[in-house]
């Protein structure tokens, strides 16, 4: 793999992070599997792209994401807590419907944006590269969006929010609406998720329609590599190392496309692959734990040592 | 104090799995009395204090709490005045927050939340000082993710968190009944010290008469979702389980199969 390919997968990894630390927020903090980010990271994606299109400044178009984001979150949390619509399908309703409505906003199924300036160009003027403006910007949000969480996760309402995820029966004891909290999480992963689209149709120069389907699955994916790569327990720490979940997740894509055999439309079977995978190791490694211990215990039996091993 | 008239819950209403578990509860509590409540298993203990909590609203009947009434308020809106002790110590703590995080939570409790730092060095002492008073050593473990804990010692923390905040009301359900029994005996111990020398109002269900008799200032048994027996404390004197036994025949008309019952 050469140089500039690395690179790019490198900036590509840091964009890909938002739409990672989304999911984290819902998937590991509030303990939701949220599907609704197939239909808001396309979200974020056309709103920029369109107002770009139409000639706004790149850096308003590009916040533009972000109340919307927001707003889809607040939809799937209302379906969810005031209709008692299970976490699954309330993303999927809020997914189908947003698809119809990223449809309207863009007008068509795809939006160009080759010949317009975006984002990445504000650097540019001073005298760097494009995939060094690339990787500047996308460092600089990425390590303003991490700060951020973890100021708010310190907060009283952040350390509720958490709580909410871990234990609602006590948190409802302790004087929490549980169903502000769920919704009020939901709306900050999404939001961020539809910055993520945002960045990302500027990064790769249009925004789709399709471009949303499987991120569920990428977000999980990387926020599981992260987690076993890295290990880290601290909040700070985690928030790190599901963004480089999300690095290492795009060089694993960026080395599988470079087998002959493999299409680029194979990667979706890939990746549904490696989170199966991911999600069942650490059953299958406390499985194989669980035979070294009673192999132990045996051992120990025959030499008159061992009293008992707990399983 | 707490004034509980006329009070019903039906769970599954017109179906045939219909169940009465509250039918006509009337109870009143004085400020600072600690009772305890004894009833074989679906005799509607649990049930009784859900409909207080505001985890389950009853189908008739009102609850009163200082005066004010609290029938239908939400259980969030409740957590000002009322905490609660769960049977599984799991419940009465966030796993995967730390010792110091669960104490925040519950140190706001049935306040707003806030956008401000969540612990402070201030609260920090206090834990500090609160913990050691526990004899547990979790004074050294503020940054330890509760998970780690014991059960007796999630438990003892939970009996903590209910009471940094005064509340006015305590509802400890059969809190020691998945310890063993020395963890038990240390959390009754704790339950006394925190609630009832404290005199703050508690009604506590526990499975064992023996502990049902020596805790508190009064006792009342369920049955059927209704009270059979209500003795105050001095008629409680002279009491034993096996008089008490007798009691609940009389009153039930039924023999005591239960065996959980019988356990002392
Ligand atoms: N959510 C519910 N839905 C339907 N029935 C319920 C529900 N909760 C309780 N019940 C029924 O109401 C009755 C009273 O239950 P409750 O849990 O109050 O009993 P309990 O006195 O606490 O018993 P135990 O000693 O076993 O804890 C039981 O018959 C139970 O099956
Ligand atoms: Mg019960």
């Amino acid at each position: 793999m050469n140089l500039t390919l690395l690179w790019s997968t490198f900036n590509l990894g840091l964009l890909y992070g938002l739409l990672v630390l989304g999911v984290f927020i819902t998937f590991r903090i509030l303990n939701y599997a949220d599907l609704t980010v197939d239909g808001s990271l396309p979200l974020g994606a056309a709103i920029t792209a369109i107002l770009i299109y139409t000639g706004t400044n790149p850096f308003l178009a590009t916040l533009a994401a972000l109340p919307l984001g927001a707003l889809a979150g607040l939809m799937t949390g209302i379906l969810h807590a005031r209709f008692s619509i299970t976490p699954l399908l309330s993303g999927i309703l809020t997914m189908i419907g947003l698809y119809s409505i990223n449809l309207r906003i863009m007008g068509r199924p795809n939006v160009p944006l080759l010949k317009h300036g975006t984002i990445f160009d504000a650097l540019t003027g001073l005298g760097i590269s494009l995939r060094a403006s690339q990787t500047v910007i996308a460092l600089a949000v990425i390590i303003l969006v991490i700060v951020g969480l973890y100021l708010f996760l310190s907060t009283e309402l952040g350390q509720a929010l958490r709580g909410t995820g871990d234990n609602e029966v006590m948190l409802r004891s302790l004087g929490v609406n549980t169903n502000r909290m769920k919704i009020l999480g939901l709306a900050i992963s999404n939001s961020l998720v539809a910055l993520s689209g945002a960045l990302i149709a500027q990064y790769q120069g249009f925004a789709d329609i399709n471009m949303g389907i499987g991120m569920i699955v990428i977000g999980l994916a990387s926020v599981i590599i992260g987690e076993v790569v890295l290990g880290v327990k601290s909040i700070p720490g985690r928030l790190c190392a599901v963004v480089v979940g999300s690095i290492l997740y795009r060089l694993a894509i960026a080395l599988v496309l470079r087998i002959r055999f493999i299409e680029y439309t194979d990667l979706k079977l890939f990746t549904a692959l490696l989170v199966t995978i991911a999600l069942i190791s650490p059953k299958i490694s406390k499985r194989f734990k669980q035979a070294h211990k009673l192999a132990v215990a045996e051992e120990g039996q025959k030499d008159g040592l061992s009293e008992k091993v707990g399983g | 104090m707490l004034h509980i008239s006329n009070l019903y819950k039906i769970f599954n209403y017109g179906e045939v799995n219909e169940k009465i578990a509250l039918q006509n509860i009337n109870l009143r509590l004085a400020a600072g009395e600690f009772v305890t409540v004894i009833g074989g298993n679906g005799a509607g203990k649990s049930t009784l204090l859900n409909c207080i909590a505001g985890v389950y609203i009853p189908d008739q009947g009102t609850i009163h709490l200082d005066g004010r009434e609290i029938t239908r308020l939400p259980d969030y809106q409740r957590a000002a005045s009322i905490c609660r002790i769960f049977q599984d110590p799991m419940t009465g703590t966030a796993a995967s927050m730390t010792v110091e995080e669960n104490l925040a939570l519950a140190l706001r409790r049935g306040m707003k939340r806030r956008l401000v730092r969540a612990i402070t060095e201030k609260e920090r002492k206090l834990f500090r000082d609160k913990l050691a008073r526990l004899e547990l050593g979790l004074e050294y473990r503020l940054t330890t993710p509760v998970k780690l804990l014991s059960g007796g010692q999630r438990q003892a923390l939970a009996l903590l968190m209910a009471t940094l905040v005064r509340p006015k009301l305590a509802l400890l359900d059969e809190h020691t009944a998945s310890l063993d029994p020395k963890t038990a005996l240390r959390v009754l111990e704790l339950t006394r010290t925190l609630f009832e020398k404290e005199n703050i109002t508690t009604l506590m269900i526990t499975h064992n008469m023996e502990q049902a008799l020596r805790m508190g200032t009064r006792l009342i048994m369920l049955h059927e979702g209704k009270i059979i027996l209500d003795v105050n404390d001095g008629e409680r004197e002279g009491l034993t389980v096996a008089k008490l036994i007798e009691l609940f025949h009389a009153a039930s008309g039924e023999k005591l199969q239960n065996d959980r019952l019988l356990l002392a």
